[in-house]
C-alpha cells in the first residue's frame, strides 16, 4: 500500500473487506456458471429435450442470477460502505488535526488549499478504497476465470480473443496519457480564462474609468475561443476513446461469429458452447475497460494520499509539553523577558523585557507595524518567541498546558471573527465550557472562580451571563434592536453586523469569559468615542482585578491605563505613565498630538439633514 | 477565494422556464445539432445490426435447420464463405457505427464549446455595464465562479446529458422495435420482465433524486463548516473550543456519512436487481423461446439474437436514470447564470446622448446629495462648485469627509440621488459612459495593474495609442527611468498585480497611463498608502505636475507639494464644503484645514524638498 496511514484505515474495516471479496467470488462464480446453463440449454433445444427439462434451465439460470446479484449486492455494501466510513474517518481526523495547527500555519496556507485537500482528496482516497480496490480484485478474478473457461471450450478461439481483448486497455491506457495530456491544456487554458475573468472584474473601475470596456471584451472573447480550440482538441481524442473500444469488443464479437461458426459447422464445437463463449466474452470485456480505469483511480488516489499526508505530516508548532504546569488559578502576572521573534527572517520584535505585574493595565502604543499585535500574541501562545521567553505567574508559558494558560486568557483581536451562528452562541462562545452539552472541556470549572458569570450549562443562568456581557460591552441596545433578539443569526446567512457591532459582540464574548489576563488588540477601532469611552468604563470594574493589555490609538483609552509602553519598529522606545511620557515628547506626544487633532475633526458634527 | 465550495442551489431538474432559455443558446448551431442527431441514429442502428447478424448467420450457416421443410444447407466451404461475408459485412457495419459515433460526438462537443462561448460572451458584456456599486457588493471570486464552472456545467448537458438521452432512446426503441419485427412472441415474452424493471428504476430514481439532494446539501454543510472554522481557527483554539467544535464537524460529518451510505444502498440494489432481472427476461426466453424452436415455430439464431438484444436493452435503461444528476446540477448553474444576466444596469446610458466631441473641461457640481446605498448616510449632502478650464483644484478633508464620492461621480461609477453634475454645462447623465470616460483620466489610490506587460498596463489594449506615446508618457512622469532598468524594458512582464514593482513605481505607471490616454480632465486621488523612499516621492511630485500641466485636475491631495501648487484648494467636511481658498489662505483663516494641516501636511514640510 502506498502509505502506512491509509493502510491502518483499511485495516480497521478488514471483516467488511473480507466479507466483501467472500460476497464477490460467489458473485463471480455465479456468473461464470450461467453461460454453461445456456450452452446446455441452447444444445438441448438443438436436440429437442423435453420441455420440463428446459424449463430446469431457466430456472437454474434465474436461480444462479439470484445468487450472483445478492453476491453483487452483499459486495458493494461492505467494501463501498466501508470506503465510506473511511472518508467520514478521514475528514474527522482531517479537521482534528488542524483544530491543533498553530496561527502560523493558517497564515501560510490558503484557506482554499486546505478545503481542496480536505473535500476532493479525501474524495479520491474514498474512491480508491471504495471502487478502485473493489474492481481491481473483482476485474482480476473475472479476467482468470473467465479466461480458464474459454480455454476449455476452445484454445485457438480463446487465443484470438486474448490476441483483440489488450487492445481495449491499451487503447484506454494510450487514448487516455494523452487524453489527459490535452485535458492539462484545457485546464491551463481554463484558467486562464478564469484569471482573465478575475482581472477584468477586480480592475473593472480602471477599465470603465479608460473606457476600455469594448477593448476587454475582444480579450476575453479571444481567451474564450482559445479554451474552446483547447476543448476540441481534447474532443478530437476523447470522443474517439469509446467508439474505439466499441469497435475492437465488436471486432471480437465478428471473430467469433467467423471463427467460432466456421468451429460449429466442422463439428470441433457445438452452437452452444459458442453462445458460451460469447458470454465469456462480454465477462472479459468489461474487466478490460476496468482495468484502465482502475489504473487512473490508484494514480488519483495515490496523489490524494500523498496530498493528505502533507498536512498530517506537518506536526503542530505550538503544543503541549511533556508534563505541562496546569495554571488552576492563575493570578495574571505577565512577563517578556528579551524577547525576540522573527518572522520570514524579517526581524519583527528586537529584545523586549517587559514586566506587566498581576492586576495592572498596560496600554501599548507605537505605530503600523511596530510589532504591537504580534507582541500579545505571544502570551496565549498564538506563536512562539524566537528567543527569550515570555512568562506567565512565573512558568515560560512553553512549559504551561495550553488549554490551562489560554482558559484564563481573553484577547480581542483587530479583525473580529464571529462564526455564523446566534448572537447567544457567538457569545457564550467565551464561555468555559461552552453552551449545550454538558461537560464540553473535562478539566473546565474552577478557572474563571467563583464569579456568577461562569455559566456551566444552558438555561436562564446562561442567558443572563450573555445578557450582561451584552450590556457591559454596549451591544445590548442593539440587540434589542434585531427581531429575534440573541437568535439573531450573525454573517452571510444572517444579519449582517456593522464593523463596530462585530466589535463589540467579540468583546462581549471576551467579558463572559472572566478571564484573568485581558487582551484588546486594537479592538475598539470601528467603535466611537463616545461608545468606546462607556464601554471601558463599564470594563472599568472588571479591568480593576485583572492584568489588562490595551493596543490602542485613542487617548481616551491610554489615559486610564497605569502603565504605557511604547513600540516603534519592534523596540520598547518608550515607557511610563502619560504624563511622564507627554513630558518627554518623543514619539507618544507627537502621537497624542495627531490624536487630539483627530478628535476636533470627528467631534464636529454637522447639523442633521434629512433624507430625500 | 473558495468558490467550489460555496452555496447550493438545488433547484428542480427539469425547469422548462429554464430550459426554453437554455435552448435559446442552442438555436444557432441547429443544423449542426441536426447532423449530430442524425449521425447518432446511424451510430444506434449499426449497434442493433450486431444480433440480428449472429441470426442470419446461425440460420443460414451456422446451425441451418430444416425449417418448413426447405433445407437450404450446402458444403462446408460455402456455409464458411457465406458466414465469412456476413462476418465482413458485420464489420463494415462497424467500423460506419464507429465513424459516425466520435462524428457525432465531435460535432455536440462543438456545439457545446459554442453555445459556452456565446453564453460566456453575453455575461462578460453584461458584467461590464453593471455599476461599480454592483462589484463592491458582489465577491469577485462568485462572478468567476460564473464565467467559469457554472458555464461548463452547461456544457455537460448540452455534450453528454441530451445526446445521450437522444442515444438511450433510440437504442431502446430500436431494440424493441427489432424484437417485435423478428417474432412478436419471443419479444412480448422478452418484454414480460419490463414493468418490474420500470417499478425498480423508478423506485431508484426517486430515491437516488432524494439521496443526491442530501448529499449536496450536507456536503454544502461540511464544506461551509470547514471553511468557517479555518478562517476562525484561532478563535477556535483560544476560547478552549477544540473539542466542541469537532463534534460540530463531526455531527455535519456523519450525517453526510449517511446520506452517502444512503446512496451507495440504492445504487447497490439497483444494478445487480437490474442485472437480476436481466438474466430473468433471459431465462423466460430460453424457456418459451426454446419451446418455439423446438415446435419449429422460430429459429434458433432468433432466440441468440433475441437473448443478445435482451442483455442489451437494460444498458440504457440504467443509463437514463444516471443521467437525472446532470441535469439537476445544469438547472442550477443557469439558475445562477441567469441571475447575473438578469442583474438590472444602475447607471444606464441615455436613449439620445449628446455626443460631445471636443470638451473644454469646465466642472460644475450643482447642489449635488449623494448617499452610496438606498439607505446609507449621506456622503455629499449639497455640494456646489465649478472649477473653470485646466484650472487645478485640491480636495481636502478628514477621512469619511467625501472626498471620494466627487472622483465616483465625475467619473459617473455612480449617480447622484439629487443635484447635478455638469462637463462644459452638459450634465454626465446626458452623455454616454464611454464617450465621458474618454475626456477624463482617473489616477486611483491603489493602482490596479493587470497580468501583462508594462506597455499593455500603460496601453490598456486601445491600439490607437502608438508605442512612442506610450514611451513619451512614462518619459514625461519620469518613469522611462525604472522601465528601461527592467530586464525587457516595456516588454516586461508583470507578476501578479504587479508584485515586484515598489509602491511608487506603481504610481508613476498609473499617471503614465493617465497621461498616454491624454484626457482634458484628470481625477487624482492621492490619498495616503504607504511611505515611500524620498526619491521615489521627488518622481513622483514630479510626475504629478507634469500631469497636471495644461489640463483641469481635481487632485484628493495627500502631498503637500500637490495642495501648495494647487490653485485652489476645496475643504471638505462630513459631506459639505467647509472652506475654499489657496494654501496660504486657508491657513491664515485657523478653520478645519489648518488643523488638517497639521495633522497630514505638517510632517512633509521637514522631510519634503520644495518641488517646483
Amino acid at each position: 500500500m502506498q502509505s502506512r496511514r491509509l493502510w491502518n484505515y483499511l485495516r480497521r474495516h478488514r471483516r467488511a473487506y473480507l466479507t466483501g471479496y467472500a460476497a464477490g467470488v460467489v458473485s463471480i462464480t455465479m456468473s461464470q456458471l450461467s453461460p454453461w446453463v445456456l450452452r446446455v440449454a441452447i444444445d438441448g433445444i438443438r436436440h429437442s429435450v423435453p420441455l420440463p427439462r428446459l424449463a430446469g434451465y431457466a430456472g437454474m439460470l434465474a436461480l444462479f442470477g439470484l445468487v450472483e446479484a445478492a453476491g453483487s449486492y452483499l459486495m458493494r455494501i461492505q467494501i463501498l460502505g466501508a470506503s465510506q466510513r473511511i472518508e467520514a474517518d478521514l475528514r474527522r481526523d482531517y479537521f482534528a488535526h488542524l483544530q491543533r495547527m498553530s496561527m502560523r500555519f493558517f497564515q501560510h496556507m490558503s484557506t482554499g488549499d486546505l478545503m481542496a485537500r480536505g473535500v476532493n482528496d479525501i474524495r479520491a482516497v474514498q474512491r480508491f478504497a471504495g471502487v478502485g480496490l473493489m474492481r481491481s480484485v473483482t476485474t482480476s478474478i473475472m479476467i482468470v476465470a473467465s479466461v480458464a473457461f474459454m480455454l476449455s471450450i476452445s484454445v485457438p478461439l480463446t487465443l484470438w480473443m486474448l490476441a483483440i481483448l489488450p487492445f481495449v486497455t491499451l487503447v484506454f491506457l494510450a487514448l487516455g496519457r494523452e487524453i489527459r495530456r490535452r485535458f492539462d491544456q484545457v485546464q491551463s487554458q481554463f484558467s486562464a480564462l478564469s484569471t482573465r475573468a478575475q482581472e477584468s472584474i477586480s480592475g473593472i473601475r480602471v477599465i470603465k474609468a479608460f473606457a476600455r470596456e469594448d477593448g476587454e471584451s475582444a480579450r476575453f472573447h479571444a481567451e474564450s475561443e482559445r479554451v474552446l480550440e483547447a476543448n476540441l482538441r481534447l474532443a478530437r481524442f476523447q470522443g474517439a476513446l469509446w467508439p474505439v473500444i466499441g469497435l475492437i469488443l465488436g471486432t471480437a464479437g465478428v471473430v467469433l461469429l467467423w471463427q467460432g461458426g466456421d468451429a460449429v459447422i466442422q463439428g470441433r464445437i457445438t452452437l452452444g458452447q459458442m453462445v458460451q463463449f460469447s458470454y465469456y466474452l462480454t465477462r472479459l470485456s468489461f474487466p478490460m475497460i476496468a482495468l484502465g480505469w482502475v489504473t487512473n483511480l490508484w494514480q488519483q488516489g495515490h496523489a490524494s494520499i500523498r496530498r493528505l499526508e502533507e498536512i498530517f505530516t506537518t506536526p503542530p508548532e505550538i503544543r503541549d509539553p511533556q508534563d505541562p504546569v496546569i495554571l488552576d488559578r492563575m493570578r495574571g502576572e505577565i512577563e517578556f523577558r528579551r524577547v525576540s521573534v522573527t518572522l520570514d527572517g524579517r526581524p519583527v520584535l528586537r529584545d523586549i523585557s517587559l514586566v506587566i505585574p498581576a492586576g495592572r493595565t498596560v496600554a501599548i502604543v507605537g505605530p503600523t507595524g511596530a510589532g504591537k499585535s504580534t507582541l500579545v500574541q505571544l502570551i496565549p501562545r498564538l506563536a512562539d518567541p524566537t528567543e527569550g521567553q515570555v512568562l506567565v505567574d512565573g512558568h515560560d508559558v512553553r512549559r504551561v498546558q495550553l488549554a490551562s494558560l489560554r482558559r484564563a486568557i481573553a484577547i480581542v483581536p483587530q479583525e473580529t471573527f464571529l462564526f455564523s451562528d446566534t448572537l447567544h452562541e457567538n457569545i457564550a462562545f467565551g464561555t468555559p465550557n461552552g453552551t449545550g452539552s454538558p461537560g464540553g472541556t473535562p478539566e473546565a470549572g474552577p478557572a474563571a472562580g467563583g464569579t456568577a458569570i461562569n455559566g456551566s450549562g444552558d438555561g436562564p443562568p446562561l442567558e443572563r451571563a450573555v445578557a450582561e456581557a451584552a450590556e457591559v460591552s454596549q451591544i445590548a441596545a442593539d440587540v434589542q434592536g434585531f427581531p429575534l433578539r440573541y437568535q439573531t443569526i450573525v454573517g452571510e446567512r444572517g444579519v449582517t453586523l456593522s464593523g463596530g457591532q462585530k466589535q463589540r459582540t467579540a468583546i462581549a464574548r471576551a467579558v463572559i469569559r472572566d478571564p484573568r489576563i485581558l487582551i484588546l488588540d486594537d479592538a475598539l477601532s470601528s467603535v466611537d468615542t463616545h461608545t468606546e469611552a462607556e464601554i471601558l468604563r463599564r470594563l472599568g470594574g472588571i479591568v480593576a482585578s485583572r492584568t489588562s493589555v490595551l493596543i490602542s490609538h485613542r487617548i481616551s483609552t491610554l489615559r486610564g491605563a497605569d502603565w504605557i509602553v511604547v513600540l516603534d519598529a519592534g523596540r520598547i522606545v518608550d515607557q511610563g505613565t502619560h504624563e511622564e511620557l507627554l513630558a518627554r515628547g518623543g514619539l507618544y506626544a507627537s502621537l497624542y498630538e495627531k490624536q487630539l487633532l483627530r478628535d476636533v475633526l470627528e467631534a464636529e458634527e454637522p447639523a442633521a439633514e434629512p433624507r430625500g | 477565494m473558495t468558490e467550489p465550495f460555496e452555496e447550493e442551489i438545488l433547484g428542480r431538474a427539469y425547469d422548462a422556464r429554464l430550459m426554453r432559455r437554455l435552448l435559446g443558446y442552442v438555436r444557432p448551431y441547429r443544423r449542426v445539432v441536426a447532423a449530430a442527431i442524425f449521425l447518432l441514429l446511424g451510430a444506434s442502428l449499426a449497434d442493433l445490426a450486431g444480433p440480428s447478424l449472429y441470426r442470419v448467420a446461425i440460420d443460414r450457416y451456422i446451425a441451418p435447420q430444416a425449417l418448413s421443410g426447405a433445407h437450404r444447407a450446402g458444403s462446408p466451404q460455402d456455409l464458411m464463405r457465406g458466414l465469412a461475408g456476413i462476418a465482413a459485412l458485420y464489420l463494415g457495419i462497424l467500423a460506419v457505427g464507429f465513424v459516425a459515433r466520435w462524428a457525432q460526438a465531435y460535432l455536440m462537443q462543438y456545439v457545446g464549446e459554442r453555445v459556452m462561448v456565446d453564453l460566456r460572451q453575453q455575461m462578460f458584456d453584461h458584467l461590464q455595464r453593471l455599476s461599480v456599486g454592483f462589484f463592491s457588493r458582489t465577491p469577485v471570486g462568485r462572478l468567476v465562479t460564473r464565467l467559469t464552472n457554472d458555464v461548463d456545467a452547461l456544457n455537460d448537458l448540452i455534450t453528454d446529458g441530451v445526446v445521450a438521452l437522444f442515444s438511450d432512446i433510440f437504442t431502446l426503441i430500436g431494440i424493441m422495435a427489432v424484437m417485435l419485427w423478428m417474432d412478436w412472441r419471443l419479444a412480448l415474452a422478452a418484454f414480460s420482465v419490463i414493468p418490474f424493471v420500470y417499478a425498480v428504476t423508478e423506485r431508484f430514481r426517486r430515491r437516488s433524486r432524494e439521496a443526491y439532494r442530501a448529499i449536496r446539501t450536507r456536503l454544502a454543510r461540511i464544506n461551509a463548516y470547514l471553511n468557517e472554522q479555518i478562517m476562525g481557527m484561532t478563535v477556535t483554539q483560544l476560547f478552549n473550543r477544540e473539542a466542541r467544535s469537532l463534534r460540530d464537524f463531526d455531527t455535519r460529518n456523519i450525517s453526510h456519512l449517511e446520506a452517502n451510505l444512503d446512496a451507495m444502498r440504492n445504487f447497490s440494489q439497483f444494478y445487480p436487481a437490474i442485472q437480476f432481472l436481466g438474466t430473468c427476461g433471459v431465462a423466460v426466453l430460453l424457456w418459451y423461446g426454446g419451446g418455439q424452436v423446438m415446435r419449429n415455430t422460430a429459429t434458433l439464431g432468433i432466440l441468440v439474437a433475441a437473448i443478445q438484444y435482451a442483455e442489451r436493452f437494460f444498458d440504457p435503461l440504467r443509463d437514463l436514470s444516471e443521467k437525472f444528476n446532470i441535469l439537476q446540477a445544469a438547472m442550477a448553474a443557469s439558475e445562477r447564470i441567469f441571475r447575473v444576466l438578469d442583474e438590472p444596469i444602475a447607471v444606464v446610458d441615455p436613449p439620445d446622448p449628446v455626443p460631445l466631441t471636443k470638451v473644454r473641461g469646465r466642472i460644475e457640481f450643482r447642489d449635488v446629495w449623494f448617499a452610496y446605498e438606498e439607505d446609507a448616510p449621506w456622503a455629499l449632502r449639497g455640494v456646489s462648485f465649478v472649477i473653470e478650464p485646466r484650472e487645478r483644484v485640491a480636495i481636502v478633508g478628514h477621512t469619511g469627509a467625501g472626498k471620494t464620492s466627487i472622483i465616483n461621480l465625475m467619473a459617473r461609477f455612480h449617480d447622484p440621488q439629487r443635484g447635478q453634475v455638469l462637463v462644459d454645462g452638459v450634465d454626465v447623465r446626458h452623455v454616454r459612459q464611454q464617450t465621458i470616460r474618454r475626456h477624463i483620466g482617473v489616477v486611483q489610490q491603489d493602482v490596479f495593474l493587470f497580468a501583462g506587460t508594462i506597455e499593455d498596463n500603460i496601453r490598456l489594449g486601445n491600439p490607437e495609442i502608438t508605442d512612442a506615446e506610450i514611451r513619451l508618457a512614462a518619459q514625461r512622469v519620469g518613469a522611462d527611468r525604472f522601465i528601461t532598468a527592467l530586464p525587457d524594458g516595456y516588454r516586461t512582464r508583470l507578476r501578479e498585480r504587479g508584485a515586484g514593482l515598489s509602491v511608487g513605481q506603481k504610481q508613476l505607471i498609473a499617471f503614465a497611463r493617465a497621461l498616454a490616454f491624454n484626457p482634458e480632465i484628470l481625477l487624482v486621488l492621492d490619498e495616503a498608502t504607504s511611505s515611500v523612499d524620498a526619491e521615489t516621492e521627488a518622481l513622483i511630485q514630479q510626475a504629478m505636475t507634469s500631469a497636471l500641466r495644461g489640463r483641469t485636475a481635481i487632485v484628493i491631495a495627500h502631498r503637500l507639494s500637490t495642495v501648495r501648487q494647487a490653485d485652489r484648494i476645496i475643504v471638505l467636511h462630513k459631506g459639505r464644503i467647509a472652506e475654499e481658498g489657496t494654501h496660504a489662505q486657508l491657513l491664515e483663516r485657523g478653520g478645519i484645514y489648518a488643523v488638517l494641516y497639521r495633522l497630514q501636511y505638517q510632517d512633509q514640510e521637514a522631510r519634503q524638498p520644495r518641488a517646483g
